[in-house]
């Protein structure tokens, strides 16, 4: 593996911590009771696209690790090595896709939705409850049916939230250069 | 920050141990207790924890709050796991002993009681040690123990990080948000699902796009101060290793081995009582 | 003796890759050890691109072209690279809270040493011999958000000093300070110079707080070029400081307005030092008894009220007690104290962010308890200081329109609000440009259009002009004033004594949770026990006045601010 810049350090930490503080502290009440929006898996694929694939799934992986501990209900790896995932399969499809900077906010942005459906159903259809039959033995109808909510809900979060921070982004990659003043 | 992880600082023996040696101690049991569906180890497990707990000088009412989310997590996960596969111990089993007979598939069979109370189990025995955990490692060593055992100092760097600016990202959310709130942004119950998305996102949208300008900032202060220039680093925070260290991985170590090598005579995973 | 050049530029140019015209231009320069130089000059004139020369963040993090030569204790700088100048020169960086890397004090003191793999022992020794030099042993425990910016300060300067540097550097040390503090930071920097011999050099716009402790010389920038490279007292002498956009010492000001024209005999780069003959004082005399006294403000009806306003945080930190206090329509006025004096929790709780547990508070007669966020933000508007915390929209017309979309405000209603809006903000040629494209002050505009739009009665500003230099200042506080004759009240907290005095007639100072003065800027600035107990800092005409024997500073303050106005306009 390549050294990692001080920078990709740092995007990672303060990534980490800012899903940390969405899946925390954000709560947007869902129509299911007792259940909360994760806002913050809009917030992972485009930190993953921004920052590549290797920040994306340390940044999932830290994220998630502290969130679990600071609920103090276990860590719950298999999710937590789907969210990793996740930023992992981001980051690629970024790569692959070619999604850059510049246009991530207009034409880029299909191709963002696109690849985020795929690496959520990848995620939360495969990876999470494969790795719950093993480790914990649950039954494969209740994983799926869980992984399916998580899936849908985090697929229209990312579509949202996501999005919208494409577009914010690439906008302040614009210079003032190309404008002019109007009467 | 302590609140948030919930770190209580006593002196205990566990306190006492290095975070390095705790966070071994910690993947070793966790991966024993995820492995093993034996259940005597499990039940075996379970009691341990406990005596780690009193051991640690523990209160009920100090981990209140997670035991709290932790019951309410196990008791939701079984309900589920009933609604969605009540049979699922008798497949597993391979026999059918009806308690009280119900409608449909959802006669209660001692089967599916068994298989819960392993699934109950493997709660108990997985999540009490990350609990003790939390409270026994101050957040400070965290960064150091990942170091020391074997994750590179850039990556637990970059945990330690994290742990640094979650108040700092915490206090500048709140913030906006009360900002947004004036200007008539709204995220309660009363909108849809779709606009509440969109009322975050412009909460969120300030919120991460300032966290990425501070990143440049983080990064040349860090490199001011020769962040990056050696391959290793030393830690201020870091505990030197005691005998009790030692003596902790190797016991957990045995745990692991007696959980892998009960799966492998066991030949199935799961421990049958109704064969 | 010559002493040590440690730093030497030779016909040194720079251009960021990113730019098309180069941002130094032919700079020679040398610091010597136990030099203590202060570069001054407007933003954008290079002095900040010097420090990352300096420190080796040019062209480690920022790559561009490097013409003519920069040693480093007679090496090439590029050579040494960023690590290795980090052994020679120590940066103290401006965002304090950026700087402060480590979870605790003791382990951000100690970040320099972790990297050098100096062992654990030896570690916490240096950490504490270092953490005593600065005082701040007490603290080594603490997490960065439980102390105070000057601590914070201390801490980013202790982590610089266990390399045993030879360089201090400090950029924009006084920019997140209050007076108080700022002025202990002067006197710290003095103290550590004086006792490690090191060079230091401090990059500021403030100049007069700078001179608080002697300076060895002083480096004037303009536009990527030196424009004076000298002493103190001569510098002041001439009229370069107006011409290159930095504000010179009130006190010499006042000097020439009274006809005195300042020569280097007369040490005028210190206040304590500054020798007047007594013709000169009586000139200063003179002048004080011919200007006219300005005509107080005319007394309109209250608009806001708060009686008995009492706040105590959820962790149990009681922030406001007893707060009584009233702003009448069309003030502009200011509310001052130390961070952690109850100034941002008292605008929390007019904005409805926190709700008081007893206490009145109204609006043009009304009770505003029951209203929500959204209503009183109809009626108070509040600006955060930072404005890209405030942006979420990505084209400046919709981030203004927000307000009203949000509250359900008809598109054909929209349009034309925003843009009556934009022209008072002077952004209207900008409407149709993505926000990002604007300056930091432009930014600073759109987000008090984005509230002004709503109409409200009162505005609330935080720290409206922090980091700003002296034209961007004048540039943003001119606006609020324009605002504020058009009629709306202005309530501003801040820092800044040079803007409590030349833009509020009336200062509230909050000290403890409570406030302990209220009354005019002048006043308050020349009283010497309110100005300790709060934090403050004494303008330097109140020691100009008492020393050429005038019996009142206050009218004497309120009188060079008067005729101050009027020539800068």
């Amino acid at each position: 593996m390549k050294k990692f810049s001080v920078k990709s350090i740092v995007a990672i930490g303060i990534g980490a911590a800012l899903f940390f503080v969405l899946g925390r502290f954000v709560s947007i009440p869902s129509p299911v009771p007792n259940t909360n929006i994760s806002v913050q898996y809009g917030l992972l694929a485009f930190l993953a696209v921004v920052y590549g694939p290797v920040s994306g799934a340390l940044i999932g992986f830290i994220g998630h690790t502290l969130i679990d501990f600071s609920f103090g209900s276990g860590i719950w790896w298999s999710w937590v090595i789907a969210s990793a995932v996740f930023g992992l399969l981001m980051g690629l499809s970024a790569k692959v896709l070619k999604m850059d900077e510049a246009q991530i906010g207009k034409k880029g942005l299909i191709k963002f939705n696109l690849a985020q459906v795929v690496c959520h159903l990848a995620c939360w259809m495969v990876v999470a409850p494969v790795l719950d039959v093993y480790m914990m033995g649950e039954p494969w109808d209740k994983l799926i049916a869980q992984g399916l909510m998580a899936g849908i809900a985090n697929t229209v979060t990312t579509a949202i939230v996501g999005s919208l921070l494409c577009v914010a982004y690439a906008a302040t990659k614009t210079k003032a250069g190309s404008l002019s003043k109007e009467d | 920050m302590t609140n948030l992880f919930n770190y209580i600082d006593r002196s205990s023996p566990i306190h006492r141990l290095s975070g390095a040696s705790k966070l071994v101690c910690l993947l070793l049991w966790s991966v024993a207790a995820m492995t093993s569906f034996y259940t005597p180890l499990l039940v075996f497990l379970t009691v341990l924890a406990l005596i780690l707990f009193r051991m640690a000088k523990l209160r009920i009412k100090d981990v209140s709050f997670t035991l709290g989310i932790m019951l309410v997590y196990i008791a939701l996960n079984n309900i589920l796991i009933f609604l969605f596969s009540p049979a699922h111990g008798v497949e597993l089993y391979g026999s059918r002993t009806v308690l009280i007979p119900l409608p449909g598939r959802y006669s209660i069979t001692a089967e599916q009681l068994f298989y819960h109370l392993n699934v109950i189990l493997k709660n108990a025995c997985t999540i009490p040690p990350v609990i003790l955990f939390v409270c026994t490692t101050n957040p400070s060593e965290f960064a150091a123990s990942l170091n020391r055992i074997g994750v590179s100092y850039r990556i637990s760097y970059s945990v330690a990080l994290a742990l640094r600016y979650i108040p700092d990202i915490q206090r500048e959310y709140h913030d906006i948000s009360l900002a947004q709130q004036a200007r008539g942004v709204e995220m309660s119950k009363k909108a849809n699902l779709i606009h509440r998305l969109k009322a975050a996102s412009t909460i969120l949208i300030p919120l991460v796009l300032s966290s990425m300008e501070r990143i440049e900032t983080i990064s040349n202060a860090m490199e001011l101060r020769g962040f990056g220039k050696g391959k290793k680093r030393t830690w201020y925070a870091s505990h030197p290793f005691t005998p009790a260290d030692y003596v902790s991985m190797i016991f957990c170590g045995l745990l692991l081995i007696a959980s892998l090598a009960l799966t492998a005579i066991n030949g199935g995973r799961f421990f049958n009582p109704f064969r | 003796m010559e002493k040590e050049t440690l730093i030497a530029f030779r016909d040194f140019g720079f251009q960021y890759t990113a730019q098309a015209e180069p941002t130094l231009y032919n700079i020679n320069l040398d610091i010597h050890r136990g030099e203590k130089v202060l570069i001054a000059g407007p933003s954008g004139c290079g002095k900040s691109t010097i420090a990352h020369c300096v420190n080796g963040l040019i062209p480690a993090s920022y790559p561009g072209k490097i013409t003519g030569s920069l040693t480093v204790k007679g090496e090439d700088a590029v050579k040494q690279g960023l690590f290795g100048l980090s052994k020679t020169v120590g940066t103290v960086l401006q965002d304090s809270d950026g700087q402060f890397i480590g979870l605790t004090v003791a382990e951000d003191i100690a970040f320099a040493l972790e990297n050098d793999c100096v062992a654990r022992d030896k570690m916490h020794e240096i950490v504490e011999k270092t953490a005593d030099l600065v005082d701040i042993r007490r603290v080594l425990g603490h997490a960065p958000h439980e102390i105070s910016g000057g601590q914070k300060q201390r801490v980013s300067l202790a982590g610089v000093m266990v390399n045993q540097v030879d360089v201090l550097l400090f950029d924009e040390p006084l920019a997140n300070l209050d007076p108080a503090t700022g002025k202990q930071a002067i006197e710290l920097i003095d103290e550590i110079q004086k006792r490690t011999g090191c060079a230091v050099i401090i990059i500021e716009h403030r100049l007069e707080d700078v001179l608080h402790r002697h300076v060895d010389r002083v480096v004037v920038m303009g536009d990527g070029r030196i424009l004076y490279d000298g002493d103190p007292d001569t510098m002041l002498c001439s009229s370069l400081l107006q011409r290159s956009g930095i504000r010179e010492p009130l006190y010499v000001t006042a000097l020439k307005y009274a006809g005195v024209s300042p020569t280097p005999d007369m040490h005028p780069s210190s206040l304590d030092k500054l020798s007047l003959t007594q013709a000169q004082k009586d000139q200063v005399l003179n002048w004080f008894s011919r200007q006219p006294s300005p005509a107080p403000d005319e007394v309109t009806p209250l608009i806001l009220e708060a009686k008995g306003i009492d706040f105590t945080y959820e962790g149990g930190h009681h922030a406001l007690k007893g707060i009584d206090m009233s702003i009448r329509k069309g003030e502009m006025i200011s509310i001052v104290g130390t961070n952690g004096a109850g100034k941002s929790t008292f605008s929390k709780v007019v904005c409805g962010f926190e709700q008081p547990q007893s206490g009145s508070l109204t609006l043009n007669g009304e009770d505003l308890t029951a209203f929500s966020i959204k209503e009183r933000a109809d009626k108070i508007g509040y600006v955060m200081q930072n404005p890209n915390q405030m942006i979420s929209k990505t084209m400046i017309f919709d981030e203004v329109a927000l307000g009203l979309r949000n509250r359900g405000v008809s598109e054909e209603e929209i349009r034309p609000r925003v843009e009556e809006t934009l022209k008072i903000c002077g952004l209207y040629p900008f409407r149709n440009w993505p926000v990002s494209a604007l300056s930091y002050g432009q930014k600073k505009r759109v987000t008090i259009a984005s509230i002004l739009v709503l109409r409200p009665e009162i505005m609330i500003l935080d720290e409206p002009t922090a980091g700003q230099d002296f034209r961007h200042y004048t540039d943003i506080m001119e606006f609020l004033r324009a605002l504020n004759r058009q009629g709306v009240t202005i309530v501003l907290i801040t820092h800044d004594m040079h803007l409590m005095l030349e833009y509020t007639p009336r200062a509230v100072v909050f000290h403890d949770g409570k406030v302990i003065c209220d009354a005019s800027a002048a006043q308050v600035l020349n009283s010497p026990e309110i100005v300790t107990q709060a934090h403050l800092k004494e303008t330097s005409l109140y020691h100009l006045a008492l020393q050429c024997g005038i019996g009142s500073p206050e009218e004497f303050t309120r009188r060079f601010i008067a005729r101050d106005q009027e020539v800068r306009k």
